[in-house]
């Protein structure tokens, strides 16, 4: 009654599905080399131009890539295969778990080579730096892996790839992802404010001056995570009696 | 029969009942399985089979009624790993070969069975090593047989599972499915036809718009629902003593058209003619099974009519 073989199978099935994998981490990082070559010694909102981009690129293939779980689980709702598990003693905790490890090792990967990206063009950053750095982007996550479980239950193979790239271009306009704030002050920044995809471009700056998010980025994702959380055990269970 | 596993040991659903919408998918169905027995339910599409075995599954939640498993709420016999269930539809996770596959599966039951000999047993064992989205439709049959089988469940559930399997399938299947039935686990599965439930099951429950409209010894059943109806006019007809008359089993009655479903229609329709001389436009129709079970439901369109159907014991 191990689930670790359960999910070792899923992280399997997840590395052997190499073409996702591929999109996911080849276009943050040819945009990267692209875009961040051409300006590798301009500076840009207060840090230099290479770093602002290797975190705004990882944090959309990152957001694209644990947003992804969306995609994987419409299709085996959608093929019949959850139904199938649903009838098995799985536990909500390890199909969670397993769903939840398999976007972060994607999302690890795509960090990893965004970092060494952004090495390559210059990015210097002292241990402690990069440490902080990947584990904000790495806590930022949390909403954006609990949001791809939670899409997954609720929407069909066919529109899931709409709604992800949809949400992932939301989330990084309003957060800042592509470099200018929508606002910055008043009502709309404080809305820009309570959103995780702003804490993940913060990473960036704060990571440089060797801080932490402040006591209001951890709220910020620790609420989203924490709400997003209740509504997809809450879909996920509720579907588990009913016909879907 | 029905009373005695009251306490817990077997299987139990009472009253048990859940609509869509309009549709009354399952009707207060009652119904008691001993251990180790092999029941299939029987009926056409729309009868609530599927209903009824994703209730049992804990898939669909009932309106009314309760189910119990061995003493316990579907959940709580699905999360103890009791059950066994191969759904109607439903196709394979790819990225992994067979042996992963049901591997994986295994791996979330208390007491699984050893993979190997699951894929031999259900003929998977030829293709083991073949990723799950190369498979023929009659193979991945196979695999979801194998699947619902490892969990060396109680209780195995069985959704129509030879649709769409080849001759030759069915016959590797049904010997696989008697080889798990003699260990004495208890088997449950949903067909259509009357061949393979007659063949493989010492009871067949008959279910007909989410009713059960007979149930009992195989042989019994089969009697019931492979004879010929006879359907006529005859104004002012008295069903009780149409019911009475030889060879027939039972009789329905709809403002003058009579419907009385025979064992014997030969004898039924010598006698018809003879006691009720104003009996006219009649019929006598084949044993398709559809039929059969119109036949056998022929009063039940109507809710507010009152039923007339009379079924002798």
């Amino acid at each position: 009654m191990t689930s670790t073989v359960y999910v070792r199978y899923e992280v399997l099935r997840n590395f052997r599905n190499w073409r996702f994998f591929f999109l996911a981490l080849a276009f943050p990082l040819v945009l990267y080399f692209i875009v961040g070559t051409a300006n590798r010694h301009a500076r840009f909102n207060g840090t230099t131009f290479p770093l602002y981009f290797m975190v705004a690129m990882a944090t959309l293939g990152t957001m694209a890539g644990v947003l992804g779980s969306a995609a994987i689980i419409a299709a085996e709702r959608s093929s019949g295969w959850t139904r199938q598990m649903r009838i098995t003693p799985l536990g909500t905790g390890a199909y969670f778990g397993a769903k939840v490890l398999n976007a972060y090792l994607r999302a690890l990967l795509t960090i990893a080579l965004m970092c060494l990206a952004g090495t390559a063009l210059g990015v210097r950053l002292s241990a402690t730096g990069w440490l902080t750095l990947i584990g904000l982007l790495l806590a930022g996550l949390i909403p954006f892996a609990v949001l791809g479980i939670l899409l997954g239950h609720l929407i069909g193979p066919d529109s899931s790839a709409l709604a992800v790239g949809g949400i992932v271009t939301l989330f990084a306009l309003l957060g800042g992802v592509y470099g200018f704030q929508i606002a910055t002050s008043g009502a709309l920044f404080g809305v820009i404010r309570a959103l995780p995809s702003y804490w993940l471009v913060q990473a960036g700056k704060t990571a440089l001056a060797h801080g932490g998010w402040p006591a209001e980025g951890w709220i910020v994702i620790a609420t989203w995570t924490a709400v997003l959380t209740v509504i997809a055990v809450f879909v996920y269970q509720r579907a588990g009696s009913q016909a879907s | 029969m029905a009373t005695s596993n009251a306490s817990g040991r077997g299987i139990v659903l009472s009253r048990l009942s859940k609509s869509y919408g309009q549709v009354h998918a399952v009707r207060s169905l009652d119904l008691a399985i001993a251990p180790g027995e092999t029941v299939a339910l029987l009926g056409p599409n729309g009868a609530g089979k599927t209903t009824t075995i994703d209730m049992m599954l804990g898939l669909t939640r009932p309106d009314s009624g309760s189910i119990s498993l061995f003493g316990m709420s579907p959940p709580a016999a699905v999360a103890a790993g009791a059950i066994g269930g191969m759904l109607q539809t439903g196709s394979l996770v790819e990225y992994l070969s067979v042996t992963e596959l049901v591997t994986m599966v295994a791996s979330l039951y208390p007491r699984p069975l050893e993979v190997d000999r699951v894929l031999r047993l259900t003929g998977a064992a030829e293709f083991a090593g073949r990723r799950t989205n190369k498979l023929s439709g009659g193979q991945t049959q196979r695999v979801r047989f194998a699947i619902a089988l490892v969990a060396n469940p109680d209780l195995l559930v069985l959704d129509e599972p030879t649709a769409a399997v080849d001759v030759e399938g069915r016959r590797a299947f049904w010997a696989a499915m008697r080889a798990v039935a003699a260990e004495g686990k208890t088997v449950i599965f949903a067909t259509h036809y009357l061949e393979e439930a007659d063949a493989y099951a010492d009871r067949i429950v008959l279910l007909a718009r989410g009713r059960i409209v007979a149930d009992g010894p195989a042989t019994e059943i089969k009697a019931r629902v492979s004879g010929r109806t006879i359907r006529a006019t005859l104004p002012g007809a008295d069903t009780a003593r149409l019911a009475t008359l030889p060879g027939v089993l039972n009789a329905g009655l709809r403002g003058d058209a009579v419907t009385l479903s025979c064992a014997d229609s030969d004898a039924a329709l010598r006698a018809l003619l003879g006691q009720f001389p104003a009996v006219r436009d009649i019929e006598v129709l084949g044993a398709g099974i559809e039929e059969a079970f119109m036949a056998l439901t022929s009063d039940e369109n109507d809710e507010n009519r009152e039923t007339t159907l009379l079924i002798k014991d």
